[in-house]
């Protein structure tokens, strides 16, 4: 089958129309023999971040495996708008055991397949910020240390948005969710707690740790496809926008992913072995105050007074991220 | 092969006869020597090809086994205690999602206080995980029931515990029958998933189910567990066979026929019990004794049909429901309805206080009416911190 020419258009971004590259730079997505690994009627919600960022990963891990691939995922929104019984969206094989266990499942996969003499079949789990941050963390860790041939995929929308937008461990600081609620003089999430995952799977020194959002789906489409040319414990962290959870339009999911980069607020990188080896730089920088507009979940900060001394520590937070991953100006 | 052994070390050259290709390994007390055994087997490559993963919990250790299982490899793994406790949620999981992993249970009490001795609170506290839990009286009986065990779970596609007394039997030295390889061989075939991960044929495992499908869901698990009632004699007799001794039975009678008096245990202390029967009969009294071997599913008629109407039962709980009684009572009572047999629980080794003959020989001699009793309760201490906190009897 010949590839049909797909108009693609990345508007308000720098990147090149797809129609004028060649077919080698073509997105996994353009592709009319793309998989649908996550095939459409699920039951996502509209503008859902991580339904986006879940196809584009295992499409591009399906191409990358030449369609050898299992995927594992833990529980929370992916698997229960994927799979209510007796509906599946998975063209691939695919298996759920419980909320913080998916990189110890994952594990058990890879293993069995090494041990089948199958090891040509790949393994990624996914998880949301919960099931990777907080509760499965201990089983990422472990998988991370074992090197274990896995890559793990955490699709971050910085909360538990399954049971009704709950604060994580990824939660950034001020947000309101159900449990920081805007009461009293600190609304919101509390600042100097929280996790930075992708620095702590760093420190495990694995072959591979990326981070991506879905405003760059072809920064995404790399990383996966970097991820599955490589063997061991792979970590990958896409930062998906909720727009249940964060109060941001349904059509506004790519606009508020890419004002978290462009703003510093989300910084995109990869490391090997514990090591930054790029950074996606920041083009247009933008203040975190774009970000944050944009989103219910900080309106406090803008209404009934404008909270200048709570956006100015998120401003802060923004311009270490640049300062600490060189994103402006930086060796590239 | 007769050989002296360590029960953990029998168990582990067992299980490494059953061919697993993913063990993994979580260490605590009493059953880390068999996963040291097994780490030495497979590093030696006497053991392959075999994955054998150090995990960082229990949790981990169950889990690893389920994603291993669901892509199609046989899992083993090993805990106690706490461990069990730890990974409870994992082993619903596992039993929901119909995936045979075995796993030895080296039974030990549950903290706190902590305590690392022998009772059965520990996989008593799993007896509705769906969990086939099969209880060995001997070291050579819980080496053969990993054999049997790995037969019945993939026979029926779901997952078997085989519990065996920590340090009474883990760690005690008694001479042990070792399956040969071929004959572990003949006996159990490779394991053959149900459903299994395979890129050639996409399923999904794990799907959510609603109200509409959770109770037949649940149903059929029951239906499952009932079919191992006809099944595990099935796979004994063919054991018999193979191995050239009898295989593990649903339960075990010793000098019941007669009995006005029948002890009914599970696991370890029964040899105490069989002794005490010798003892007792040699003084002409009419006593025998019932070993359940299969705890889940229970036996239900092949317990009614070991006992007789009228015999006076004495059921031996090394585990107990706090606030309730028994454990295992409720379901002999069950057994024996209609056939009033009057019953007495008597509580006894938790926390790996012996089971002493004298005790029992005490407490037979001259049983309370009270329906539940501690076998060897220091009441001095018990009047003494009721009379400190001033607390009620």
């Amino acid at each position: 089958m010949t590839t049909r020419p797909v108009a693609f258009y990345q508007v308000g971004t720098f990147a090149v129309g797809n129609r004028l590259l060649g077919a080698e730079a073509d997105t996994v997505q353009a592709d009319a023999e793309r998989t649908n690994s996550i095939t459409s009627g699920h039951r996502a919600c509209q503008g859902c971040g991580e339904a986006l960022g879940a196809r584009y990963v295992l499409d591009a891990a399906m191409r990358a495996t030449e369609g050898s691939m299992v995927a594992v995922n833990a529980t929370g929104c992916l698997e229960v708008f994927s799979t209510p019984y007796p509906e599946s969206s998975w063209r691939v094989p695919w298996l759920h055991s419980l909320f913080g266990n998916a990189p110890a499942v994952a594990a058990g996969v890879a293993a069995a397949l090494k041990v089948k003499g199958r090891a040509e079949v790949r393994v990624v789990g996914q998880a949301g910020d919960g099931g990777a941050v907080d509760i499965g963390f201990g089983c990422l860790s472990g998988m991370f240390e074992r090197n274990d041939d896995v890559l793990f995929v955490c699709y971050d929308n910085q909360g538990y948005m399954n049971t009704g937008v709950q604060r994580s461990g990824a939660t950034p600081p001020a947000a309101r969710t159900a449990t920081t609620p805007v009461v009293g003089d600190a609304p919101g999430n509390v600042f100097g707690q929280g996790k930075s995952a992708p620095l702590i799977a760093m420190a495990h020194e694995i072959p591979y740790v990326a981070t991506a959002t879905v405003a760059d789906l072809r920064d995404l489409e790399a990383k996966v496809t970097r991820a599955m040319a490589m063997r061991g414990a792979r970590y990958l962290h896409v930062l998906v926008p909720c727009p249940l959870g964060w109060g941001t339009a349904a059509c506004d999911t790519i606009r508020v992913a890419r004002l978290a980069t462009e703003s510093g607020f989300f910084p995109v990188f990869e490391a090997e072995h514990g090591e930054v080896v790029a950074v996606s730089p920041i083009r247009r920088q933008v203040p975190v105050v774009d970000y944050l507009r944009l989103q219910a979940r900080f309106a406090h900060l803008f209404s009934p007074t404008v909270r200048e001394d709570v956006i100015a520590a998120m401003q802060a937070r923004a311009d270490r991220n640049i300062r600490r991953f060189g994103l402006i100006g930086g060796e590239q | 092969m007769r050989r002296q052994l360590e029960g953990s070390r029998a168990v582990a050259l067992t299980v490494a006869r059953c061919r697993p290709e993913v063990v993994c390994a979580y260490p605590i007390s009493p059953q880390t020597h068999i996963v040291e055994a097994l780490a030495e087997l497979v590093r030696s490559g006497e053991l392959t090809p075999c994955e054998y993963l150090n995990v960082e919990s229990e949790f981990a250790a169950m889990s690893v086994a389920i994603g291993a299982s669901a892509a199609g490899a046989r899992a083993y793994t090993a805990t106690a205690s706490q461990g069990l406790l730890f990974m409870a949620e994992a082993l619903y999981n596992a039993s929901g999602l119909g995936l045979p992993i075995v796993m030895t249970v080296a039974n030990r009490a549950i903290g706190a206080p902590i305590n690392i001795w022998n009772d059965h609170s520990d996989a008593m506290s799993q007896r509705d995980s769906g969990w086939i839990q099969l209880y060995a009286q001997s070291n050579q009986e819980a080496a053969d029931l990993h054999i049997l065990g790995f037969r019945l779970a993939e026979q029926l596609s779901t997952p078997v515990m085989v519990c065996m007394d920590g340090f009474v039997l883990t760690h005690a030295v008694e001479e042990v029958e070792l399956a040969e390889p071929s004959q572990v061989d003949a006996y159990l075939p490779p394991y053959q998933p149900r459903q299994v991960l395979d890129p050639a044929h996409p399923v999904s495992i794990g799907a959510m189910v609603g109200p509409e499908a959770f109770l037949e869901v649940r149903y059929l698990a029951h239906r499952t567990q009932l079919r191992a009632l006809e099944v595990i004699p099935a796979l004994a007799a063919e054991f018999g066979e193979v191995f050239g001794r009898p295989g593990p039975s649903l339960v075990s009678p010793y000098r019941t026929e007669d009995a006005d008096l029948v002890v009914v245990a599970l696991g370890s202390v029964l040899g105490t019990v069989q002794d005490l029967v010798d003892e007792l009969r040699a003084d002409g009294v009419r006593i025998g004794a019932l070993g359940i071997t299969a705890f889940r599913p229970f036996p239900v008629a092949a317990v009614r049909a070991a006992l007789s109407y009228g015999q006076r039962l004495v059921v031996l709980e090394r585990a107990f429901s706090v606030g309730g009684g028994g454990i295992v009572t409720p379901d002999v009572n069950a057994a024996v309805s209609g056939m009033d047999c009057p019953l007495t629980t008597v509580v006894a080794g938790l926390g790996g206080r012996p089971v002493t003959r004298a005790s029992l020989r005490r407490l037979l001699a001259d049983l309370p009416t009270d329906p539940l009793v501690f076998l060897d309760l220091d009441e001095a201490v018990v009047a003494r911190e009721l009379a400190r906190t001033g607390g009620v009897s």
